[in-house]
């Protein structure tokens, strides 16, 4: 009775796991993460920090609502998509809901793979691969027939730099407004463009590698982006220029671990990324905690943080750091993603800070 | 300040019996709440009359008042406790609206006593409409507002400003004369138009018909920081009662931006109330487009919470209770984990699936439509990762003979259309009918507007089946298809039944499929629940099995030192706080011992489903396949199967015949004494009495049963196509009519009709015996005559009316029927005495309803020993002083008619009320008159509307009406009782029956003028019969919330003690001062 074809994911340490073909049918791999969140699918295969990754969800029930049409806004930015395209390498679920039912849904989650030639696997006790995946530490993996081969070794994504994959290649300006950010796009989400264009300024958008201190701006902007921050060197020596001066900087994620490394902080592997929407952070030395959506493999060792700077946030599960601000100047970053999307919105406030600044 | 230091007592308030719309949720919550009181060394207090509780058990709270939840009590243990805080919220509406209204008397003020937790401001605020909309309106969230127009103009700008469709409605009409829905001005020009017929003033409202309805669960501590712990969305759309629908966690239909877009309203409407602790938002939004509508909010435990809690494993209650003491989220520790903080929100990486358990059948008159008001008494949770295998699972567990979505006995469905526009108790099987009937997902969608995908999931397990109806034989089954079935839900048995059809005895069905199963390789897995989806280790014990796996989360110990206890499942009329007070007990004296507990049940609003109260908790089936593979998996010393009711007392042959060692009594002697023949035969051979009875299959045979033992006799038919079970008939007409409800007599189908005596007592013996020893033993005596079900019955314990001889005929019986049975264990047996006649009506091996009430009235806990016994531990025989006691106790039952419209509130031999009380008094009066105020009654000021019954039964009902006439109370009658007063030269005014038409003053008039506060309804025969005058009286008293006494011996008991005991004598005694 099951049509689908029986495929299976093959880990690194050659653990196997069968389930059914669903989405593009070709064999894929990278690096295996997994991610917590119950919603927000579309959202999560289109956000770039997922490049080189194959996702697996541990919500067991997916493609519930199928997938919207994709529209555009004036700016040419989706309105429904984190980028234009999905940049998870494969998506690893439990069941596959193959009739979605929703007033905004223009197809299956099935098609839309399909479409941008993303494979999937269903029917996987995801629950005891994400249990791998924490004992073992993240691991590399591959989505390959029955039949296929468990040799041959699978290329380390964190090897390579996926912030040159997914950057924009050149400038480009979104938005009006009085002031001026420049966003250093590491693989930025949409949101992201959304909330600063909202606050009524105009977001100069520049490649990961760009020298904005070449160009006039009120405020920096540093993005979110896939992978291990020590391959973004140039990003950090434009920060260190940028640091020497006064005007407002904010980083997000990738932005937190390149901020702190500008000011001299060593970044480092979790053992097991923090891939969901449910991250309690605390404002440093308040009593304001916060729920943050969160997706980083990678973070800011604290002990490291030179004394002109301190914890901003730190997480209420690990004890990691969550963010860092600079003791005199306008620098702050999140580690956890205040733009939501998906996620809880609870962190929006930190763009009006950052605009506040201006 | 880590909290508020200055609390050193805390008076915590319950909801009294369970009744419809506050269950055993509260007990859980409450016990949550003392839980986190004791653990910060803070001394408690807790009004409670519900007896049957687990928080009303030694040592969770420090001192108990059985006593009735009303503010003249609560004020009056204040006085004298001098608690420093007061918990409200833990109780239900019962405990908000007594805090509310002492706050709003000064009590509070005047006593000093801090409400912990949301302030009552913020309570009213959201139980007061007005106040909640003009509130929301100040942060621009939207409600459901209703606008009252007075003319046609103006019904036309207001629903432009609503938006089509709306609904319209004449104000004041009763019975939704006049209203409506429109899609556009004409109709509403149209309908408007005839509503103002009907009244001058016509409501219009935007219509939400068909809108998804969607729950969040709200923490919020005073620092301002806020979570949504889980959210919930509803099956069944806006329409029905979250009470009464099925309802899923987390939501499956919401996208990120709807669901994120409501967690962010609920925190900013909690944040603007101001609750501190837990709270619940309803929402009602919008399935094409994210439009929504705030329906309300309750600033307290709900059953929401309840099931919210169970859902993800975050102790809502708990928490709750440590934020009312000025705690931050931030300072407490997820109880899963351990090592992470309770400010977080948890993941969940399976679904639950709740369904209601509704038990209308037993109600005569009672409308089965399903709406805005909750008439279900119990409900159930299922736990897997596919809504195909929670939905078939839950209807398991709901315990109503389904075996899942399709595969169950064949139903008659009249109308399938109109029973899906209409929903009834039964809805989702006539969701399955309609696919059998061709219906589209899309066609049930237009009818039943619920989202089509959890329909094309229904469908799903529809098609599945349809293919299993295809195979001739098991092993043309394959692996995968195996598994696929599994993981749609299918159960072993409902496999047999698609296979197999009428080939094979159904009998054989599970353990035919279990074996072929299991050698295909297919079997459940074990997942733990730990709140953040295996993101971090967790080491909890609350678990549940699913298909969808291939890893156990838990690796077993197979030591053989653990012990199953088998729970009582979803909460019915019959079943309910009762046994998960005995599983709770029957666990923790198991795990005092040295073995490991390891519990089995699935109902939410329980206490033994806390992973507190066990080493294992499998949150999963009580049926014969899941407790073998549990007991496969766990390899325990044994299995206790009679502390949780009838579910597991029902089991235990078949897991006997599979090599499961039962603990305790063995499952033959069970089997001895449920078999009716069996019994039968065994109580003859003892020399012992019993009502005659027959099992008869042709109507001749009835007839001549009847000739020989008399009329009235109790009727069983084996299947009853409507209304109750049973009934007693008076006269060959009763018989007749009621013989024609039975679907049929025959063979396969027989009826039991038994001899039924009337003015007997009847006596309950609750006992413990080792190998056939009775070691304790508690007889109590019901203060109604034998015809009222055991469990609607008011008992007195210890009893204060046998002879002598009568309880020593009564030990000397039930000595010899342990012996027989040779009973290790908790057991109950049935008496019935009249004059020096004692008969056995029924004994049940394992723990009866009355036993939390005979161990609280005797102060010695009969599970604990039973448990002791059964497990071959060392236990004390009480001393014989123990049972002289100088005190009484009174379990009155609480009853639900106001919630079910129509239902004729009156008892009989099947049992209908939802819940109990038990007070303890000095003499009965004084027990009697706080039992009787624990369940809603008040004393009458007023006056009192007589009618009561044959000659019989009003000579038995003279002296009561002598002392109210003494009393000085105005009495009236109808005619039979009037003139019988009149001859005993008793004050009285005559009133007429509705049928007395014409005729003034009417008796319904003065119960609906309130000129009466106390009705006395006699009916005069037994069976519950045709809507005649009697039931419009006694219907008429429940509408319009007057106490009402259906029985002259309850009523001539309360009569007494109100008569005689002043309320403010009533003393105000903690449980450990008797």
């Amino acid at each position: 009775m099951q049509s689908d074809n029986k495929i299976k994911l093959v880990l690194e340490n050659g653990l196997e796991f069968q389930g059914y073909s669903f989405g593009y049918q070709k064999s894929t791999d990278g690096e295996i993460v997994f991610n917590t969140a119950m919603v927000g699918y579309p959202e999560s295969l289109t956000d770039p920090s997922y490049s080189g990754q194959i996702l697996c969800i541990t919500y067991p029930i997916i493609g519930n609502y199928g997938v919207p049409e994709d529209q555009l806004d004036s700016y040419g930015i989706s309105k429904v998509f984190e980028s234009g395209k999905i940049h998870v390498r494969g998506l690893v679920i439990s069941c596959y809901s193959k009739n979605y039912s929703h007033w905004d849904s223009a197809k299956s989650l099935d098609k839309w793979l399909k479409e941008n030639k993303i494979p999937g696997i269903y029917g996987v006790d995801t629950r005891h691969l994400t249990q791998v995946l924490r004992e073992n530490g993240s691991m590399l993996g591959k989505i390959v027939p029955l039949s296929g081969g468990n040799k041959g070794k699978i290329a380390d994504p964190n090897l390579e730099n996926q912030v040159d994959i997914v950057s924009c290649k050149k400038p480009s300006v979104y938005g009006k407004g009085s002031k001026r950010v420049v966003l250093v796009d590491c693989g930025v989400k949409n949101n992201i463009l959304r909330c600063l264009i909202n606050r009524n300024v105009e977001v100069v958008r520049v490649p990961w590698n760009y020298d904005f201190n070449k160009i006039a701006w009120d405020g920096l902007f540093i993005s979110n982006g896939p992978g291990n921050p020590q391959l973004c060197t140039e990003a950090v020596e434009n920060l260190k220029v940028a640091m020497k001066g006064d005007k407002p900087i904010f980083g997000i994620c990738m932005g937190n671990q390149l901020m702190a490394r500008a000011a001299g902080a060593k970044t480092y592997k979790l053992k097991y990324g923090h891939r969901s929407h449910n991250q309690p952070v605390r404002l440093s030395g308040t009593d304001k905690c916060f729920i943050t959506s969160q997706n980083h493999g990678f973070a800011v060792d604290d002990s490291t943080l030179g004394k002109d700077w301190e914890p901003l946030f730190v997480n209420m599960n690990d004890g990691t750091n969550e963010g860092i601000r600079h003791k005199k100047k306008p620098f702050f970053s999140a580690q956890f993603h205040p733009e939501a999307t998906s996620g809880p919105t609870d962190t929006e406030f930190l763009f009006d800070q950052f605009i506040n600044l201006l | 300040m880590k909290h508020l230091k200055s609390i050193k007592k805390v008076l915590i308030l319950g909801s009294g019996a369970l009744k419809i719309g506050e269950a055993g949720e509260f007990d859980y919550s409450g016990s949550q709440a003392l839980k986190a009181m004791k653990e910060e060394h803070i001394k408690t207090v807790l009004i409670n009359p519900n007896i049957a509780t687990v928080q009303t058990s030694e040592g969770i709270a420090d001192k108990i008042y059985f006593l009735p939840v009303t503010p003249y009590f609560v004020e009056r243990v204040i006085e004298k406790e001098k608690p420093q805080g007061i918990l409200l919220s833990f109780g239900g509406q019962t405990a908000l609206n007594c805090g509310v209204e002492l706050y709003r008397s000064g009590v509070l003020e005047k006593y000093k006593v801090q409400v912990l937790g949301t302030p009552v401001q913020a309570i009213m605020d959201t139980e007061d409409r007005e106040l909640f909309v003009r509130k929301l309106d100040e942060i621009n969230v939207k409600t459901i507002k209703s606008h009252a127009v007075e003319s046609i103009e103006d019904a036309l700008k207001a629903a432009k400003e609503l938006g089509y469709p709306v609904i319209v409605r004449a104000a004041y009409a009763l019975g939704g004369l006049g209203s409506g829905f429109c899609n556009n001005d004409s109709e509403l020009k149209k309908l408007t138009a005839k509503a103002f017929t009907f009244s001058p003033q016509v409501l219009v409202e935007k219509s939400l018909k068909g809108w998804k309805e969607i729950e969040y669960e709200v923490v919020r501590d005073r620092f301002d920081n806020c979570i949504t712990v889980c959210n919930m969305e509803n099956f069944d759309p806006l329409g029905i009662h979250t009470g009464e629908s099925i309802v899923v966690a987390p939501s499956q239909t919401l996208t990120n931006r709807e669901y994120f877009l409501l967690r962010e309203l609920s925190i900013k409407i909690v944040r603007h109330i101001g609750i501190v602790g837990e709270c619940n938002v309803q929402y009602a939004f919008d399935p094409s487009s994210e439009d929504y509508r705030v329906i309300e909010v309750n600033a307290r435990l709900s059953r929401s919470s309840a099931l919210a809690s169970k859902a993800t494993g975050y102790p809502l209650a708990f928490v709750a209770a440590k934020l009312g003491l000025g705690y931050g989220l931030f300072d407490l520790s997820n109880s899963v984990t351990k090592n992470t903080p309770a400010f977080f929100e948890p993941a969940l990486d399976y679904i639950v699936c709740k369904i209601p358990r509704w038990d209308l059948s037993k109600f005569y008159g009672v409308s089965h439509l399903i709406g805005s008001s909750m008439k279900s008494v119990g409900e159930v949770m299922a736990i897997g990762r596919s809504f195909e295998e929670v939905i078939q699972k839950g209807l398991r567990m709901i315990g109503r003979g389904a075996h899942g979505f399709v595969g169950n006995r064949e139903m008659k469905v009249e109308d399938i259309e109109k029973e899906l526009k209409e929903p009834t108790d039964s809805r989702i099987f006539v969701i399955a009918k309609a696919f059998e009937q061709g219906y589209t997902v899309d066609k049930v969608h237009e009818a039943t507007k619920i989202d089509k995908w959890f329909l094309e999931k229904l469908y799903n397990i529809y098609v599945t089946g349809k293919e299993l109806l295809k195979f001739k034989d098991l092993r043309e089954i394959d692996r995968d298809t195996m598994l696929m079935a599994k993981q749609n839900g299918f159960s072993d048995f409902q496999i047999g039944r698609l296979v197999f059809k009428k080939k094979k005895d159904p009998d054989t069905f599970a353990v035919s499929v279990r074996e072929y199963r299991k050698s295909l390789g297919v079997l459940p897995v074990v997942k733990q629940i730990d709140t953040l989806a295996a993101e971090f280790p967790a080491k909890t014990n609350y678990l549940y099995l699913t298909y969808h796996g291939t890893s156990h989360d838990i690796s077993y110990e197979k030591d053989h030192k653990s012990i199953i206890v088998m729970g009582s499942g979803a909460y019915r009329i019959g079943s309910s706080v009762e046994f998960d007070w005995c599983s709770v007990n029957c666990l923790n004296t198991i795990r005092k011992s040295g073995w490991r507990g390891v519990m089995i049940n699935y109902n939410p609003e329980t206490v033994s489903t806390d992973y507190d109260m066990c080493d294992r908790l499998y949150f999963d089936e009580l049926t014969y396949e899941r407790v073998m593979d549990i007991y496969d998996l766990e390899s325990p010393h044994g299995v206790v199967v009679s502390v949780g009711g009838q579910i597991p007392n029902n089991l235990a042959m078949r897991l006997n015949d599979a090599n499961v060692r039962i603990l305790g009594t063995s499952a033959q002697s069970i089997d001895n004494a449920e078999d009716r023949h069996k019994f039968s035969a065994m109580l003859d051979r003892l020399g012992i009495n019993q009502p005659r009875w027959s099992e008869l299959t042709t109507l001749d045979d009835i007839h001549s049963f009847v000739e020989k033992v008399g009329f009235p006799v109790l009727v069983r038919p084996s299947y009853v196509l409507s209304g109750a079970a049973m009934n007693v008939c008076s006269n060959n007409h009763e018989l007749k009519q009621f013989l024609r409800l039975a679907a049929e007599v025959s063979k396969k189908h027989p009826v039991v009709v038994s001899e039924f005596i009337q003015h007997a007592k009847e006596i309950e013996f609750d006992a413990v015996a080792k190998d056939g020893e009775i070691v304790a033993y508690a007889i109590s005596e019901h203060i109604e005559f034998a015809g009222v079900h055991s469990g609607d019955a008011t008992i007195q314990f210890p009893p204060q009316k046998l002879y002598v001889e009568t309880v020593r005929r009564l030990k000397k019986i039930s000595r010899k029927i342990a012996k027989e049975l040779n009973i290790s264990g908790p057991f109950n047996i049935q008496f019935m005495a009249k004059n020096n006649d004692i008969l056995v009506i029924e004994c049940n091996l394992r723990a009866s309803r009355s036993f939390p009430f005979v161990s609280k009235v005797l102060k010695i806990n009969l599970i604990e020993l039973a448990t002791k016994i059964i497990t071959g531990e060392k236990f004390k025989v009480p001393d014989k002083s123990a049972f002289d006691l100088d005190y009484v106790g009174i379990k009155a039952s609480q009853f639900s008619f106001s919630r079910l419209l129509k239902a004729d509130p009156v008892l009989g031999v099947d049992m209908s009320s939802t819940g109990e009380v038990g007070c303890i008094g000095d003499d009965t009066s004084e027990a009697v008159l706080k039992s009787m105020l624990s369940v809603g009654y008040t004393i009458p000021e007023k006056g009192i509307l007589l009618s009561t019954g044959d000659g019989k039964q009003k000579a038995e009902m003279l002296e009561a009406c002598q002392t109210l006439h003494r009393r000085g109370y105005k009495l009236y009658a109808t005619g039979g009782t009037y003139r019988y007063l009149k001859d005993n030269k008793i004050q009285v005014t005559e009133v007429f029956w509705p049928s007395e038409k014409g005729k003034t003053p009417q008796a319904i008039d003065l119960i609906q003028n309130k000129t009466v506060d106390m009705v006395v309804n006699i009916p005069k025969n037994l069976s519950k019969t045709e809507l005649d005058n009697g039931y419009k009286i006694r219907r008429a008293a429940v509408d319009f919330n007057i106490p009402l006494l259906t029985n002259t011996r309850l009523a001539s008991a309360f009569i007494s003690a109100f008569c005689t005991i002043d309320p403010d004598d009533i003393q105000i005694k903690s449980w450990d001062e008797y």
